[in-house]
């Protein structure tokens, strides 16, 4: 008999704001411990919070995104319970009436498009870090983080593999990153998730959930999950029974073990912020939020397609980021007589060569116009294809334009019929048996004379020509 | 001098009779001489004092003189300030030092005033005898073996016995006007979201309300113009709050045309018949000066006292919870783990009746019990909201007693918490109300001062402070006690 996996995740991410939820301490990661703090995220006595109202739009940006609601009132709690890096001994959150409510992301599947619904996005700020290894028997806390702004992202349990969960986060990480909302680095902590996972046999209701917690790359989320529902496999059907509780992922392990049971779960005590009134926006000001929505991953793919004539692989390729998007728009305007070509080689060439140094596009050495004088030289048969592999690779470790590399390495095509019909003569002379054998009938030694004609020209004879005319004068 | 007024003593300095330092150092040998007596101050640093009365001098002479230029104000244990220590009256926070001025010290600052020490409270403000302060009971001038009302019974003392001229106060269910009413003097709660909050140790965070403590209803109106006003770093501070003269409606001599609400619901049975009388009288003398007295019904007011003590104790549960011996505050000896470090500082460094209120409004909050306790009172403070909205239909304001009874004797009530709560019956529906109220001296029964208190609607201050102006200046209620050097 099959089983049923059910799997729901909640995704905690920083909202990239220059300033915390609630004060006005930088938000900027790595800085030394505890110098970016102040009375308010230390929780010091009669300190208040005043929301960031950066961070409040910046939600509404992400509902707006989703096709969720906007609740133009919402209101912040209070999540009471005690750890020394939760200064005020609560976090200030969303419970009952979060910023938004009621949305959805449609995934990728290998059954086509697949609805997963988000209940909810509330507002919230994070806590610090405590550091307790290698630190003989004593904690030290960091306070940078606390009162970092988060949105908390709570999907339906609408997920029904460890694929489509990671398709949904995949989604979701490119969503927040185009809407600009966050950096969503995961090394650093900024896009973090819980998954709830439970199994059941087909027709039956929902069985017990475990909450995996912990989970911070694409990697160890997919084997977390495969790893919980084997266990929850394995365990009912040896006869056992699923407990609800949180369980914390061992990445190192591969395997997970049980962090509190539910009876031992905190009663966290919600009950409304009375420091903050409730959060108002207008019809008019989300319609303006709205109004400032740049294009989703989703349109910006098919705009691609239609527009430029990419293929559904180019076009995704360079819509997995806004920087990659508006590189290739940047690339296709200075180069605008092939959008095909460009996608080519920003795709395959330029990217691949990002790839092995680890560079971001916005980092690239080669700037959209750079690639494009490249590419206008292959457009007019300076250069063949070929030899335009080379000159990029010169230019990614030099400021030189492809111009003044091809003239420095005298690499300019040789397009002229004569030369190349003197070159053609050499290396005939120079082969006979092979001229004799072609004409025999060996078509296939027609590659061995391109080969030899362009050896003999250093490269630097059109390809395309160097076939054309052989083709012509061995035929005698 | 040390029986004048903040008006008064205003007038001396600014027509050069008498200078700050002057005025310190008399407030300062009172306190010298009365403190060990009353221990209405626990901090007091008297060269910082007279610091700052130089300071004023000097500004005196080369500027224009700033609305409290060069008087002395004591400050509420409750208020965080950048000098001397702020411990709320707990060992929790003993000897903490605040690196901040609460925004109000910053506007007292800013209007010239001289801040005179720390004054006694109930630990946390949770009381109303000022007993439950961790450093020593504080005493009622007019007989000092009776509690100065609390929370703010160290401000309510110091003014009385004139160990300075006006003090800071909060009020989350009655800390500034039930003090003030059993020390014969006169105390304010503005409106909620008058003034500011923040550097305020939060008791609970929807109800508390700072203001002033003083000898007279223009005095009150004084410091309130000063500490009152918008703060854009507390969300609750309400921006463009109206705002009437105050000083000019402290001249209001009469009462023609004034409705005065008189609720049934505060002439109660168990109530203090000499208080009853006293009451009586005032609203009689209030007829007399042109007012009409109606009867109206508050119907929810018996269930205010319920409401207010799972509220307020459900809202402290979590302010209190910073208090947790990481990064400031009180941390016990040699602690085995986290667990033992907070239970064991926290059991240390709390009172109990601080305790009390945390476990009261844990329990309150917690899940299975929430909608029924929190929730219950919460739907009680919106009916109590709307008591207050239906009456201002029919009247202007409402005058009833402070407290219904006199000081009680030091101890009288420490081991009936359920008693003690009853003392704040006639106040608390005000803070759930986040309405502004008055508290003057109206009489005296047995020698023990008698308190009126003045309801109005939310930012009419100017309203109650124009009642209990005209009720002042047609009566002889302000006095001081003998045994602290005063005329009775
Ligand atoms: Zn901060």
């Amino acid at each position: 008999m099959s089983w049923e996996v059910v799997i729901g995740l909640e995704v905690h991410v920083q909202v990239n704001t220059k300033t915390k939820q609630f004060c006005g301490c930088s938000t900027e990661f790595g800085a030394e411990p505890n110098t970016q703090t102040c009375p308010v995220c230390l929780g010091m006595p009669g300190q208040l919070p005043v929301l960031n109202m950066e961070a409040a739009r910046k939600s509404v940006l992400t509902g707006l995104a989703i096709n969720a609601d906007i609740n133009l009132v919402s209101k912040f709690d209070r999540k009471n319970y005690f750890y020394p890096d939760l200064p005020k001994g609560y976090q200030i959150t969303q419970f009952p009436l979060p910023i938004v409510e009621g949305g959805y992301l449609d995934i990728p599947t290998k059954d086509g498009e697949k609805r997963i619904g988000i209940t909810r996005i509330h507002m919230e700020e994070d806590a610090g870090k405590s550091m307790h290894e290698g630190l003989d028997g004593v904690s030290h806390i960091d306070l940078n983080r606390s009162g970092v702004p988060l949105m908390e992202i709570v999907s339906e349990p609408d997920m029904a593999n460890a694929d489509e969960a990671i398709a949904y986060l995949k989604q979701l990480h490119q969503l927040v990153c185009f809407l600009d909302v966050s950096d969503a680095n995961m090394e650093k902590g900024q896009f973090r998730c819980d998954a709830n996972v439970s199994v059941r046999r087909p027709g039956e209701p929902l069985g017990t959930r475990a909450e995996l917690k912990n989970l911070n790359s694409f990697r160890f989320i997919k084997q977390a999950i495969e790893y919980e529902v084997n266990r929850q496999i394995e365990l009912i059907e040896d006869g056992g029974e699923v407990v609800q509780e949180t369980r914390l992922y061992d990445s190192a392990k591969g395997e997970s073990r049980s962090m509190r049971s539910k009876e031992e779960a905190h009663d966290y005590r919600y009950f409304p912020e009375p420091d903050l009134p409730p959060l108002r926006f207008t019809q008019e000001e989300v319609d303006a939020i709205r109004a400032g929505m740049p294009e989703l991953p989703g349109q910006l793919r098919k705009r691609f397609e239609t527009e430029y004539g990419l293929s559904p692989y180019d076009a995704d390729v360079l819509t997995q980021t806004r920087d990659l998007a508006t590189w290739y728009e940047s690339l296709v305007a200075a180069h605008p007589a092939d959008p095909k070509r460009c996608a080519n080689w920003m795709a395959n060439e330029l990217l691949g060569r990002l790839k092995e140094t680890g560079t971001e596009i916005s980092a690239s050495p080669v700037s959209p116009t750079r690639l494009a004088g490249l590419l206008e030289r292959i457009a007019d048969n300076t250069i063949s294809g070929k030899t335009a592999k080379d000159v990029l690779d010169a230019m990614m470790t030099s400021d030189d334009d492809a111009d003044v590399i091809i003239d420095a390495k005298g690499l300019k095509q040789v397009s002229d019929t004569g030369a190349i019909d003197a070159i053609i003569h050499e290396v005939m002379e120079a082969n006979p048996d092979q001229v004799a054998g072609y004409r025999g009938g060996k078509d296939k030694l027609l590659g061995f004379f391109v080969g030899q004609v362009m050896k003999a020209s250093r490269g630097k004879a059109n390809p395309g020509m160097v076939n054309q005319r052989l083709k012509e004068l061995l035929k005698g | 001098m040390p029986f004048s007024t903040l008006s008064e003593l205003k007038t001396r300095l600014d027509a050069g009779e008498i200078t700050a330092v002057e005025i310190a150092k008399s407030y300062l040998d009172r306190i010298a001489e009365f403190n060990n007596e009353l221990n209405a101050f626990v901090d007091i640093d008297p060269s910082h004092v007279l610091e700052q009365a130089q300071a004023s001098d000097a500004y005196r002479a080369s500027h224009e003189p700033r609305p409290l230029e060069g008087l002395p104000i004591a400050i509420k244990d409750i208020f965080c300030t950048q000098d001397g220590p702020t411990q709320c009256c707990s060992n929790i926070l003993k000897d903490y030092h605040a690196p901040y001025d609460a925004h109000v010290i910053t506007r007292l600052k800013e209007a010239g005033a001289v801040l005179v020490g720390k004054t006694n409270m109930d630990e946390f403000a949770m009381g109303s005898s000022t007993e439950t302060s961790a450093f020593g009971i504080c005493r009622n001038p007019w007989d000092t073996d009776r509690i100065p009302g609390g929370s703010s019974g160290g401000s309510a003392a110091a003014v009385a016995a004139a160990l300075a001229p006006a003090a800071l106060g909060t009020d989350t269910g009655g800390s500034i006007r039930q003090p003030a009413s059993v020390c014969g003097i006169t105390g304010m709660k503005p409106t909620y979201g008058r003034v500011s909050r923040r550097g305020i140790i939060a008791f609970a965070s929807s109800l508390d309300q700072a203001g002033p403590m003083t000898r007279t209803v223009k005095d009150a109106a004084m410091i309130t113009a000063a500490i009152s006003g918008h703060d854009a770093l507390d969300s609750t501070s309400v921006p463009n709050a109206p705002v009437v003269d105050w000083l000019a409606a402290c001249d209001q001599t009469d009462m023609k045309g004034l409705r005065i609400g008189k609720p049934k619901e505060y002439f109660i049975d168990g109530m203090d018949q000499g208080v009853r009388a006293s009451i009586d009288a005032a609203l009689a003398r209030c007829e007399a000066l042109g007012a009409e007295i109606i009867d109206i019904s508050l119907p929810h007011t018996n269930a205010a006292v319920a409401a207010y003590y799972v509220i307020a104790p459900s809202e402290a549960s979590a302010n209190l919870s910073r208090y947790d011996a990481v990064r400031f505050g009180h941390r016990c000896e040699n602690p085995d783990d986290l667990l033992d470090m907070y239970t064991r500082s926290r059991d240390e460094g709390f009172g109990t009746e601080v305790k009390r209120r945390i476990l009261t409004g844990t329990f309150a909050l917690s899940s299975g019990y929430y909608d029924a306790y929190y929730i219950k009172a919460q739907q009680v403070r919106t009916l109590i909201r709307q008591d207050f909205i239906d009456a201002f239909e029919q009247v202007d304001v409402i005058a009833t007693p402070t407290s219904p009874v006199t000081a009680f004797k030091l101890g009288e009530k420490t081991d009936d918490p359920l008693t003690m709560y009853l003392s704040d019956i006639f106040t608390i529906a005000l803070n759930l109300a986040g309405l502004p109220g008055i508290s003057q001296p109206c009489g005296f029964v047995d020698s023990l001062p008698v308190g009126l208190q003045w309801m109005a609607p939310a930012w009419r201050e100017d309203l109650i402070l124009g009642a209990a102006s005209a009720y002042e200046n047609a009566t002889d209620w302000v006095k001081s006690p003998a045994k602290f050097g005063g005329e009775v």
